[in-house]
């Protein structure tokens, strides 16, 4: 990863400060667009808090002079229909239910009556990507401020309408209430005075929120809104977007990463019939009727086109290159003159291979210009960041941008990048007519950013009650993600380098989190052995009182640990781990047995707790996917490349898990009312491969090392 | 080739001219815009594009729509009684069956194929048959409740 996009993926994964109402003359555009698509009606505005120019983020007190864009949060129409507004992706996290739900909440409605949008370019807040779990945490609370904005303006109506102190009214069921006289308003009552007039109201800075115990639908299982056209077929992903007149593009890939092309015919592919070509540097699209016609025409193109391949570095070899590439080499241990006068002391090595997202729905968008303004339709978890990169294209005014992203099959950190999009409308610039473009399987898993591979390695001492002394911890290349050590240790030093990937990667699931949790979890094992301790005697050891400590206790005590650690069945192991990050806190317990072709994973007992939990239902099913998930890179999930090509490319080559690989899976969710909600998409994947490899070792004397797991044949 | 192609689609007569190599997936999606129907590898191997012909589970993404010649075609939009539900489609949506949803539609052709021929199946019955399905949310736990949900409601 370049450093440009590094810091902007840091950046995404920063909290985003929320900028509070302001009101300027570039709000009359945003009322006028509102007017035409919802209708008259009150608007709840928000100024938009992210700015997608690195290093131009609104930050609090930077407001300066230049008026932010203001977007309406909450729209309540004259029939009383009432529209909330977010910036959100839905890609199966669950974050329309959560963001309905947390403005039925405020507004006290029923769920039912919430109509959210999510995510188009032209109409909704701009939120920021939706990653770094940050939905749970940011939006929620916005959403919700921006509803009790609209539930006092009903108090203030219905107070001054009755001439009753507002402290006397409560909101329940969608009315105002004023129980010693009786009277009740609704809130299309706001428009009773003037009906035609837009009102507008920003959300203003401290607006209250209820409390959890108040909480009426905030805390339930409410499900998918949308759920009904999933299960008919009806919802429109954004590959089944269709326009009229519409073509259908692919384009010509290179055989390998990095190659030029020297050479093509053209006329191979536009003497096909009704066949059009754009071809713009390096970059060759066909457009056709239908997708099997763009298809034998880009398969007739790819026999005249000549390439010079780059002879890049091979998966094989691909841990040593990470580490030689060091960027200002391999940092050396702070504390080694510790370690040197140490009674004991450990050093290892740990990789983690380079994966694919695969998400079930690959790369589409469908791309239309009209009068020299282009509306794309795609699947990207950062609606406007994709609007930039399309401008910057095309060089034009991001205001000439819509980007509209319909819920979409499954992102895992995969879809923050824009390129299909930018496909699409160069394609669609030079058919004049709008494009189709949805990749194939083969692109998805070729040309779509890889979840880092990582070269770790860690050093520790111990003192002589066996207490971890120092602790030097380094990550080449894949990040910085909860790399620090949440162990009481006296010196410890987590760094995380940089290197020169030779594939193109990106955001993940949890991104290096999985990558550091595994290798400090295995390491933590390890350095229990060397001081002959119980695994979760030594954990517990380092931990000081709190969350950590106790979803560890939980994952132990669930699984009834120590008696199943005295118990010395042969070929059968036992492993645990925990870990933390994006403040949510998680731990697991694995048995797993051996068998002649290898071993397989039987049990994983985990416990988790992330604040408050919002939806209960939805949150279990994060948990399980998240899960499941996490058994992929674990056990066989790897990309295998040979000079530039990706090897295996298809899901008969890379093996993603399947209904057979599910084991029996305990889930232990710790609710705590008392700590702010926070995300629950990411964490859970992190605390599955360092159990399995510890229950490895414990049933084979093998340690593991590297991601996916091995396991030498048995002897 | 072009050629003139008649089959049945969610029980009403099709007839088109198109080549008859195209995937019946191409077809059904971009000819007919039936686009419940997912393409989500291209080669049998996750089971997105799962239609049911003549009854039985098919990959429509590896069948050339010559192939479906004389034959029915059922895919997800056929599947509901008008506003009702068909019970596996019930069974998914009060399970909660799905998180992204792409792969539901072929999710649940492919449990109705199991439940017509085998409405008592059994758990491990069900697991080998939903295998070919992947899901990369990883619901798997719920996509199974939800086909044992289903033969619940079937039978009521």
């Amino acid at each position: 990863m370049s450093k440009q996009n590094l810091s902007k993926l840091l950046a995404d994964e920063e909290p985003i400060e929320r900028v509070e109402f302001q009101f300027e003359a570039n709000f009359q555009a945003t009322r006028r667009q509102f007017m035409q698509l919802l209708g008259a009606g009150l608007i709840i505005a928000v100024a938009d808090a992210v700015s997608d120019a690195p290093g131009q983020a609104q930050r609090g007190g930077g407001r300066g002079n230049a008026p932010l864009p203001l977007s309406a949060r909450l729209h309540i129409g004259q029939d009383g229909t009432i529209t909330v507004l977010a910036g959100k992706v839905e890609c199966g996290q669950g974050v329309r239910a959560e963001l309905t739900q947390a403005a039925a909440e405020e507004l006290r409605v029923p769920v039912e009556r919430i109509k959210l949008m999510l995510a188009d370019t032209d109409l909704t807040p701009n939120d920021g990507g939706t990653s770094g779990s940050r939905s749970t945490p940011s939006t929620v609370p916005a959403v919700r401020q921006g509803a009790a904005a609209a539930r006092n303006l009903l108090i203030e109506n219905a107070a001054k309408t009755w001439n009753v102190p507002a402290g006397e009214i409560t909101v329940q069921d969608g009315q105002a209430i004023h129980q010693a006289s009786k009277q009740a308003l609704n809130y299309s009552a706001l428009f009773a005075d003037d009906s035609t007039k837009i009102l507008s109201a920003a959300v203003p800075e401290n607006v209250s929120i209820f409390a959890v115990k108040e909480w009426q639908v905030l805390g339930s299982s409410v499900p998918r809104p949308n759920g009904h056209d999933l299960v008919t077929g009806a919802h429109h992903f954004p590959s089944d977007i269709t326009r009229p007149a519409m073509l259908y593009g692919k384009v010509l890939r290179a055989p390998s990463y990095g190659a030029k092309l020297d050479t093509l015919d053209l006329n191979a592919a536009q003497n096909l019939k009704d066949v059009q070509t754009v071809r713009d540097g390096d970059f060759v699209g066909v457009m056709a009727l239908s997708s099997f016609a763009a298809a034998k025409a880009v398969e007739a193109l790819a026999k005249t086109a000549q390439w010079t391949e780059n002879t890049a570095i091979s998966s094989a070899i691909v841990y040593d290159h990470l580490r030689q590439k060091a960027e200002g080499g391999m940092p050396q241990n702070p504390f080694s003159a510790d370690v040197n006068a140490a009674p004991n002391k450990l050093k290892q090595s740990y990789n983690v291979a380079y994966v694919q997202h695969a998400p079930m729905e690959p790369r589409a968008a469908v791309a239309e210009w009209q009068d020299g303004k282009l509306t794309v339709w795609t699947a990207s978890q950062n609606p406007f960041g994709v609007r930039s990169e399309l401008a910057r294209a095309f060089r034009i005014e991001e205001n000439r941008v819509r980007v509209i992203i319909p819920d979409f099959g499954g992102g895992f950190g995969g879809k923050h990048s824009g390129e299909c999009a930018i496909e699409a409308a160069r394609m669609a610039q030079a058919a004049k007519k709008p494009v189709h473009l949805r990749w194939t399987r083969q692109e998805e898993f070729t040309w779509a950013y890889f979840r880092p591979a990582a070269a770790l390695d860690v050093e520790a001492s111990l003192d002589e009650k066996g207490n971890i002394a120092t602790w030097h911890f380094v990550n080449v290349n894949s990040g910085g993600s909860a790399i620090e050590t949440p162990y009481k240790i006296a010196k410890a030093r987590s760094q995380s380098v940089n290197s020169a990937p030779p594939l193109r990667h990106g955001s993940y699931r949890g991104l290096a989190a999985t990558a550091n949790n595994f290798a400090r979890e295995c390491f933590m094992d390890e350095l229990a052995a060397l001081a002959n301790r119980d695994p979760l005697e030594f954990r517990l050891a380092h931990l000081e009182e709190g969350r950590l400590r106790d979803v560890l206790r939980e994952a132990a005590q669930q699984f009834d640990w120590p008696k199943r650690k005295a118990d010395k069945t042969p070929d059968t192991g036992i492993g645990l781990c925990c870990g933390t990050e994006k403040a949510s806190y998680v731990a697991a317990c694995v048995e797993i047995t051996r068998s002649e072709k290898g071993f397989a994973v039987r049990e994983i007992c985990m416990a988790y707790e992330c604040g408050a939990i919002l939806n209960p239902t939805n949150l279990l099913s994060q948990v399980q996917g998240a899960i499941v998930m996490a058994l992929g890179p674990a056990l066989r999930e790897e990309i295998h490349f040979e000079k530039g090509r990706v090897t295996n490319a298809s899901f008969g080559s890379y093996a993603v898990p399947r209904v057979a690989d599910v084991p029996l899976i305990k889930i232990h969710l710790l609710n705590r009312p008392d700590l702010p909600s926070v995300g629950a998409g990411e964490t859970p994947i992190i605390a599955v491969a360092p159990a399995i490899a510890n229950a490895v070792f414990d049933a084979t004397g093998q340690r593991i090392r590297e991601m996916p797991i091995r396991l030498a044949a048995k002897a | 080739m072009e050629k003139k192609i008649t089959f049945t689609i969610n029980g009403a007569a099709q007839s088109m001219t198109t080549d008859g190599e195209r995937p019946l997936l191409d077809v059904l999606r971009e000819e007919l815009h039936l686009t419940g129907t997912k393409y989500g590898c291209g080669e049998g191997r996750c089971g997105a594009c799962t239609v049911l012909m003549d009854g039985k589970r098919l990959f429509s993404c590896l069948t050339n729509v010559e192939e479906v010649e004389g034959r029915s075609i059922r895919t997800i939009e056929g599947l509901a009684n008008g506003e009702k539900l068909h019970p596996v489609q019930q069974a998914f949506l009060e399970e909660g069956g799905f998180q992204c949803g792409y792969c539901t539609p072929g999710m649940i052709l492919n449990a109705v194929a199991l439940l017509e021929t085998k409405p008592n199946a059994s758990e491990a019955e069900i697991a080998a048959w939903m295998n070919r399905n992947l899901c990369r949310c990883c619901g798997y736990i719920k996509i199974l409740d939800a086909v044992q949900h289903a033969q619940k409601l079937s039978k009521a």
